[in-house]
């Protein structure tokens, strides 16, 4: 069975490039401020977008990702909210993936989770401090809603975990660049592609590589040897910056759509690696 | 629930508690530390120089103090104390925290962080980071630091750098965030260090296993003293290292009941406490599944305690599954209770108890009054109370305005001759 995230990706090897992942989070700066940003980056050119889910203890984020989340939560964002930024990004056709840390959902009830994810018209999730070790009952759950389920490798990772975490991902593995949280950083982890070329030789599933990435070129050059490529910190900051510099939501949107060109730009001059 | 030392399982599940809900980046290292600990404790080279170091250095084994004018006061049984106080650093956080440096340095690991709330793991950290000679990094709530400034210059003193915590709300559960995002990026050549029974597996077993110490010692001494078990086990528990410590010996003794006392605040009822278990509900937090006061969306919500020690949201998963299965029973007892009790203790006794330890002490005189004069109750006596005394000076209102360097707005404050 082809998913969304199976068919995206199989639509842009044709086009011989890698595809462009755009994550923000739900709530900020308001629910619908964030639905029209995420909008604004699918129209510029990202193919598909993680919906971030602001929670009260990110501890794999770093400082723009905690801020934007704080000020979600504090404008009273939640998870219902969550799935309604789902919906409205869904309908334009980019696959859509909800990014959280796992109590939220284990909260709201896994299975009724990916009932709901599924109803809104979402691709799957991504869930970073969820390991295989504990992903049983949200694996069946996700399977039974035709929902993808993406986890992370790390440069950390031994080969064994990652045969383990590539056999029950589906959609692709993400691969993290570096040791350490999100957040823009001057140049990609070198260990980034030997870590790719590890997922590679465990799963033909694709392979996204996320954290650090900011611009044009360092998307160019992740293109080179990765499925994907997945930015969130420099696209949470053109919505901060906005934010503290008093400017409008058409500005912030601009400058979403500006960035996201560029980066879909830089993903399109890259060479893959396997063509 | 049959065999105790079973506890945790091979995954470091304590029933459907524990766990290890981590990014995949800290798992190598979670491996590694388990691997190591799991050499080390049969490892004779090791025992060996952490019980010397325990003996010689931490000042162990702690007494066994008969509290006689409290438990006249109190009118019910006899209250015994054992005295984590009068252990080096003034609380039992140093049993821990010397077996998991000597850990780091097995580990090839030269640097070591920390999370503290009160500041005494903190400054037990420093300490031992200092005495091996071990580069130290201690993250504190920035609320915190204000609130406990002389255990930051205590740890600045001893040569850790403290860094004080902006982000979320601020406190000792944004701290261990912020020593989780350190780690993950440091982890090759740093130990996270945590100070309680909680977090990732294999940190609530190996902590549990380096305070379990404080129960070997005190049942003998009870045994000694009294010629029999005691009849309750009284414990404070904010992570739960300090209760975990002194109950793990007695779990298999049936007879002797466990009783944990949560940080109860402004009260339950008031949604301003830091009792996990008498307030909240099953969830995961900081790698572990347990309890924890969360919303129902599962965002963690802020704890109140005037104990910074005892002010987190969550607890150690042993203690959850020891709750669920009934073997521990959990109190709740307020900020009020408790510095009452800190008071008493004071006054009857003359020692002056941390005010987490003071919670212990406010939920052993309801224990004592319901078991009457033929019972034994033994105390853990987690902590002394130095640290304390500027919040106690306040609550009790026991500053002179020349003295306490606050004058009221408008009104000159005489000098003193
Ligand atoms: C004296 C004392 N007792 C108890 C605690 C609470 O920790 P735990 O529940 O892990 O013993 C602290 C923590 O700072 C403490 O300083």
């Amino acid at each position: 069975m082809h998913s969304r995230l199976d068919a995206c990706f199989a639509a842009a090897r044709e086009e011989g490039r890698s595809l462009l992942v755009g994550y923000l989070p739900a709530g900020y700066p308001t629910v619908d401020g964030a639905i029209a940003a995420m909008r604004a980056m699918v129209e510029a050119g990202v193919d598909v977008v993680e919906v971030g889910l602001p929670y009260s203890d990110p501890t794999m984020d770093g400082p723009v990702i905690q801020d934007a989340a704080d000020a979600a939560l504090r404008g009273g964002v939640t998870t219902r909210d969550v799935l309604r930024t789902v919906e409205a990004v869904a309908t334009t056709g980019a696959p859509t993936v909800v990014m959280t840390y796992w109590n939220p959902i284990d909260r709201y009830g896994p299975a009724r989770f990916a009932v709901d994810l599924a109803a809104a018209g979402g691709a799957g999730t991504i869930t970073p401090d969820l390991p295989p070790e504990e992903a049983g009952p949200w694996l069946a759950a996700s399977a039974e809603h035709g929902l993808d389920s993406v986890f992370l490798v790390a440069p950390s990772s031994s080969d064994e975990r990652i045969r383990r975490v590539a056999g029950i991902a589906r959609g692709f593995v993400y691969a993290a660049s570096l040791m350490g949280v999100t957040g823009a950083r001057a140049e990609v982890g070198e260990q980034a592609a030997s870590l790719v070329e590890r997922v590679r030789a465990a799963t033909t599933l694709p392979v996204a590589v996320g954290l650090g990435v900011s611009t044009a070129a360092q998307a160019a050059q992740v293109a080179g040897f990765a499925d994907g490529v997945i930015v969130g910190s420099a696209l949470v900051r053109v919505l901060l910056d906005a934010e503290r510099r008093g400017l409008g939501e058409a500005a912030a949107l601009d400058g979403i759509r500006a960035l996201a060109a560029d980066l879909a730009a830089g993903v399109r001059a890259a060479v893959p690696a396997s063509a | 629930m049959g065999d105790w030392q079973a506890f945790p399982d091979a995954s470091g599940h304590f029933g459907r508690f524990g766990g290890r809900f981590v990014p995949e980046a800290l798992m190598a290292a979670l491996d590694e530390l388990t691997e190591s600990y799991d050499r080390a404790r049969t490892d004779e080279a090791f025992t060996a120089e952490l019980d010397d170091l325990l003996a010689t250095y931490a000042g162990r084994p702690t007494p066994l103090t008969d509290a006689r004018r409290l438990t006249e006061r109190i009118g019910g049984a006899r209250i015994l104390l054992k005295r984590e106080d009068l252990a080096h650093t003034g609380s039992h956080k140093i049993n821990n925290v010397l077996g998991q440096c000597l850990l780091t340095r097995r580990m090839g690991k030269s640097r070591v962080i920390a999370e503290t709330g009160a500041g005494q793991h903190g400054v037990a950290t420093a300490t031992a980071c200092a005495l091996l000679g071990l580069e130290c990094v201690v993250y504190m709530g920035e609320e915190d630091t204000r609130r406990q400034a002389l255990n930051v210059a205590r740890m600045r003193l001893l040569g850790a750098e403290v860094i004080p915590v902006t982000s979320g709300s601020r406190t000792l559960k944004d701290a261990i965030n912020e020593a989780l995002r350190d780690w993950v990026a440091t982890v090759d050549r740093t130990h996270y260090c945590i100070g309680s029974v909680m977090g990732p597996h294999p940190f609530p077993m190996m902590v549990r296993d380096f305070q379990r110490v404080i129960g070997v010692e005190a049942r003998a001494q009870v045994l000694e003293r009294i010629g029999r078990l005691p009849d309750a086990v009284v414990a404070c528990v904010g992570g739960g290292s300090n209760a975990m410590g002194i109950f793990h010996p007695f779990i298999p003794d049936d007879g002797v009941a466990l009783i944990g006392c949560e940080a109860g605040g402004d009260g339950v009822a008031t949604g301003r406490h830091a009792a996990a278990i008498a307030g909240g509900s099953a969830g995961v937090l900081h790698g572990m599944r347990t309890y924890l006061l969360q919303d129902d969306d599962g965002q963690t919500q802020v704890s109140h305690s005037i104990s910074a020690g005892l002010d987190y949201p969550g607890i150690g998963p042993e203690h959850s599954l020891l709750h669920e299965t009934g073997r521990a029973s959990y109190r709740v007892v307020d900020d009020a209770a408790a510095m009452e009790a800190l008071a008493l203790v004071a006054r009857t006794e003359g020692i002056l108890v941390a005010i987490e330890s003071a919670h212990a002490f406010a939920g052993a005189f309801g224990v004592a009054r319901e078991l009457g004069p033929e019972a034994t109750v033994l105390v853990n006596c987690s902590g002394r109370g130095d640290k304390d005394v500027d919040t106690a000076a306040r609550w009790f209102d026991l500053l002179d305005p020349e003295a306490g360097g606050e004058p009221a707005p408008g009104e000159d404050a005489p000098a003193r001759g």
